[in-house]
């Protein structure tokens, strides 16, 4: 058996792959973090949990509605998109004026009242969800077996963080967005219809969340509490990252993932736990973040 | 918390000749009803009460008195409670020693967690203490001393001063309503020292107290660990309350709580926090009973408070017309 490091590399790679993973949903979630708060100022606690109504969205267009994964996978970001755009226009919209702080609670108690909802309904145990037929069993890669599903999930994480990357940094609606970004009162009254560019950002952001909870739904199981650990490692991705680039929560997301998985291999024990040090010490060293502009 | 002040309101309403005087004989009502209190409820329940009131103040020193919003409060709670709780019973400590450890305990990882979230401010502030207290809630969950899982249990309460029984429930009662007392005179205190007028510079324009030459982390940080002492006090009480010391309590949920509480009675009042403590607390309690699960309460109260009720139930109160005749008018902030 070939050795790196005094470790088998089938169980190097295997946790590589797991880090690979974990950080496709870290970078995805981030980006969609980073992507709200841009715009916003509003650090949306509820991400954990929209994550989860991607899931259950597929899981229940699936069992009640007989839709298929890959219909799905464009329906729920879809649905729960929507659900974000009311929720900007007809309650988080009244909060910019405030602190921002207060969008943080906000979106805190959205989550918690969300969670709460679906544990009352489903319970805390989680519901299986099978992949598609298509991307069922794997593929011998030489030094490893390769889920064919999980090798998508890493694939399409990429194509869809770097699709927002190329939307936001090269298209006429993103040149609209970063303006707004820099200066909302300006460009209205240039005539862009800021508000409306805020709910479709709440939307976008609440999508991507979506999305990944879609992807997810085979690999962890369905459950209420699925985005509830996960989004305050997200925080912790972002904060690693600094939030002033996109870029920088897409690559710090892929990174700590990978980083955390190599831990697992390592030293398990702190596995839980290493992002949060690699926080504090970039905090340390470098307040900004590692690709924040300002302090 | 750092927002935008309101102007002066036009309209003035003159304070109540006697105000003072009905001030204090309220004091002294809420002071018998307390010393009264467990001949009528249940003791437990109340401790409970006090214990919550008295961490929802401190995390309110915080948020309230400096602007500064922490996610990690329950470090500092469920972290006392296990240093108190493993004092007591695998040392055989007594009481006010186990008490005195949280309380040190709670102190230097507010040292710790303040000085690496005071490096960034507001939003930053609240997710880097989150994401530390979560670091924390994993350590309690894999070291020996917790027993992950099953927490410390029975937990004596011992004798106080090797005087006073403390598994006597009313002499209990009466120490813990004690602490409260402490617990409040000294945040009053802190408060309304040159040391908490500072802070509330900070609070209002940390630009400005900056230029006026007061190193900010520094108060700031001295703010946090003061903070977390006193939630450290709340949570090692608490420990002998229940006489366990489990993961509930360093969860962020657990933090998510006292913001809640906080939020709910009043965010920079001093007895805000206390009443909102109450208000959850008792909420809880009945719906303990009920097969309703509390998160959604919990979330949807939060919603209602941040939308339409940022001022809490006494920052309203003090608001209102009766409010600022009997209670100096003070105005509160949003």
């Amino acid at each position: 058996m070939t050795m790196i490091f005094g470790i088998p590399i089938q169980a190097l790679m295997g946790q590589l792959l797991v880090g690979l993973i974990n950080g496709s949903f870290y970078a995805l979630l981030s980006l969609g973090l980073a992507v709200i708060f841009g715009l916003l100022r509003v650090i949306n606690f509820a991400h954990g949990a929209q994550y989860m109504l991607g899931a259950f969205a597929a899981l229940l267009l699936l069992t009640v509605g007989g839709v298929n994964y890959w219909l799905a996978l464009i329906l729920a970001p879809l649905i729960v998109g929507l659900f974000g755009a009311i929720v900007e226009r007809t309650m988080l919209s009244r909060l910019y004026q405030l602190d921002h702080l207060y969008g943080l609670l906000f979106t805190f108690g959205l989550a918690l009242a969300i969670e709460g909802t679906f544990r009352y309904f489903y319970g805390a145990s989680g519901m299986p969800y099978a992949p598609p037929p298509q991307l069922t069993g794997a593929v011998n890669l030489g030094f490893m077996f390769l889920p064919i599903y999980r090798g998508w999930v890493v694939i399409a994480s990429l194509i869809v963080c770097l699709g927002v990357w190329f939307m936001i940094e090269k298209t006429k609606l993103g040149a609209y967005l970063r303006a707004a970004t820099e200066n909302p009162v300006l460009v209205q009254s240039f005539g862009v219809n800021v508000p409306l560019l805020l709910t479709l950002t709440y939307a976008l952001g609440a999508g991507l969340a979506a999305f990944a909870g879609v992807l997810a739904a085979p690999i962890y199981q369905v459950s209420p509490l699925m985005g509830t650990n996960l989004i305050i490692i997200v925080f912790a991705v972002v904060v690693v990252g600094g939030m002033g680039s996109i870029l920088g929560a897409i690559v710090t997301g892929y990174m700590l993932g990978v980083v955390e998985g190599l831990t697992k291999v390592f030293y398990p024990e702190a596995s839980n736990i290493v992002v949060f040090v690699i926080m504090a010490i970039v905090l340390i060293l470098r307040p900004a973040g590692l690709f924040g502009k300002d302090a | 918390m750092a927002g935008k002040s309101e102007p002066v309101p036009g309209e003035r309403i003159a304070i109540h000749p006697r105000a003072g005087t009905i001030q204090l004989a309220l004091l002294a009502v809420i002071a018998a009803g307390l010393l009264l209190a467990p001949q009528f409820l249940y003791p437990i329940f109340l401790m409970k009460l006090l214990a919550f009131g008295l961490f929802a103040a401190a995390f309110n020193l915080l948020l309230g008195y400096t602007g500064l919003l922490s996610f990690g409060h329950a470090t500092f709670f469920g972290g006392a409670a296990y240093f108190t709780a493993h004092a007591v019973k695998e040392w055989g400590w007594p009481p006010e020693a186990g008490i005195l450890l949280g309380v040190v305990g709670a102190a230097v990882l507010g040292l710790v967690m303040g000085a690496i979230a005071i490096r960034r401010q507001g939003i930053y502030f609240a997710m880097i203490t989150l994401a530390l207290s979560q670091m924390f809630f994993f350590f309690c969950l894999q070291a020996g001393f917790t027993h992950g899982e099953d927490g410390i249990q029975s937990v004596p309460r011992g004798r106080l001063f090797g005087v006073f029984d403390l598994s006597d429930t009313m002499t209990m009662y009466y120490f813990v309503l004690a602490v409260f007392v402490l617990g409040l005179l000294v945040i009053w205190r802190f408060v309304n020292s040159p040391f908490g007028m500072i802070l509330k510079s900070i609070r209002e324009n940390e630009q400005r107290a900056i230029s006026l030459g007061y190193s900010v982390s520094r108060y700031k940080l001295g703010a946090f660990v003061m903070s977390a002492a006193l939630a450290g006090l709340a949570g090692g009480v608490k420990a002998l309350i229940f006489q366990f010391a489990t993961l509930t309590d360093v969860t962020w949920q657990m933090s998510g709580e006292v913001i809640l509480m906080t939020l709910l009675g009043g965010i920079g009042t001093l007895a805000g926090p206390v009443v909102g403590a109450g208000v959850v607390v008792t909420l809880q309690n009945y719906l303990a009973t009920s097969d309703f699960p509390v998160t959604i309460i919990t979330g949807v109260v939060f919603m209602v408070c941040v939308l339409v009720f940022r001022r809490g139930l006494i920052g309203e109160l003090l608001e209102s017309a009766f409010g600022r005749r009997f209670f100096a008018g003070r105005r509160t902030r949003e």
